[in-house]
């Protein structure tokens, strides 16, 4: 039933272009800003989450304070501080080990890695790792090339998350009817907070739904 | 440059406390029953959010562009069982296709 590192990387795979081609786009964005060629590059390596370090280069972007930029990105990744403790009695060792392996908590694999609740601790590890390269290597070629690259919109890459996401949802949906209504309870809260609050809190707030679902069984 | 390289720092640390925090905390023990309750249901809940929000949302507000249609052709596929690599492709296409078109 144990994955290893080998099944995390195969099921990881998928992403590996779409974020690339993310990665890209966002070495292309930051150059336009007069970035320095090595600071995205920088910020792929150690932030390593694609949709903080848009939502936190915009608001520079906009002529927005460094303190702004910060916390737009933080709430961006609130959401992380939920799943890392769903994920967190699948590790075990020290807690520098531990805060080291909660790194590797990214959407797509938290989502993979999830078995009822329950994680696969290589499994996420691993598919994380192309995910990484993609996203890494993607900055670097986006910013190296800047403008020269034309807009990676262009090839729909930007419609395999939600896809991709819509899959894993799939076999959620399947299992419980619980699950469905929560679904559809998250899905409203999302939607519906979307054109109120900054990016990222809509998607905390729809974690509430999940508080919600518990509580009614 | 300061305030890139300032926000790159910052961020670099706090994203990496986000992510610690759960595992740091409450690490290889298991979570109270209520806990495990919430943590069930927290994948649909999230993955819900993150396809609407993904295919909907541009900053601050809801627009209907060429990602749903891609999105769409890519929950026919789901529903037809297609395999994720295929559906993931198909979605990309969809939506290119869309955008070449209008």
């Amino acid at each position: 039933m144990a994955s290893s590192y080998r099944d995390g990387i195969r099921a990881g795979l998928p992403l590996l272009l779409p974020t690339a081609a993310i990665g890209v786009s966002f070495g292309v964005v930051a150059r336009s800003l007069g970035w320095d060629l090595g600071a995205p590059i920088v910020m792929s390596a150690v932030v390593f989450s694609g949709s903080a370090q848009f939502a936190s280069t915009s608001v520079l972007g906009d002529g927005g304070t460094v303190l702004a930029a910060v916390l737009a990105a933080a709430l961006v990744n609130a959401r992380f501080l939920p799943m890392g403790i769903a994920f967190a009695p699948a590790l075990s060792g020290g807690p520098v080990r531990r805060a080291a392996e909660g790194q590797a908590v990214v959407d797509a694999s938290w989502a993979l890695a999830n078995r009822g609740g329950s994680f696969d601790r290589k499994l996420l590890i691993g598919a994380t790792i192309p995910q990484f390269v993609g996203w890494f290597g993607g900055t670097v070629g986006g910013a190296v090339a800047g403008s020269a690259i034309g807009d990676p919109a262009r090839l729909g890459l930007d419609a395999m998350f939600p896809a991709f996401f819509l899959a894993l949802l799939a076999g959620e949906l399947r299992e419980s009817r619980r699950a469905r209504e929560v679904a559809v309870g998250a899905g409203a809260i999302a939607l519906a907070l979307t054109p109120l609050l900054p990016p990222g809190l809509p998607i905390v707030a729809a974690a509430l739904a999940a508080v919600a679902g518990a509580r009614r069984r | 440059m300061t305030a890139v390289w300032t926000t790159i720092g910052l961020l670099a640390l706090i994203s990496a406390g986000i992510k610690a925090t759960g595992p740091v905390l409450v690490g290889g023990r298991d979570l109270p029953g209520w806990a495990t309750g919430v943590i069930e249901l927290l994948a649909p809940a999230l993955l819900a959010a993150l396809v609407l929000v993904e295919t909907f949302g541009s900053d601050r507000a809801l627009v209907l562009d060429a990602r749903a249609p891609g999105v769409a052709a890519a929950a026919l596929a789901i529903a037809l069982r297609a395999p994720l690599l295929l559906t993931v492709v198909l979605a990309a296409a969809v939506t290119a296709a869309v955008r070449a078109l209008t």
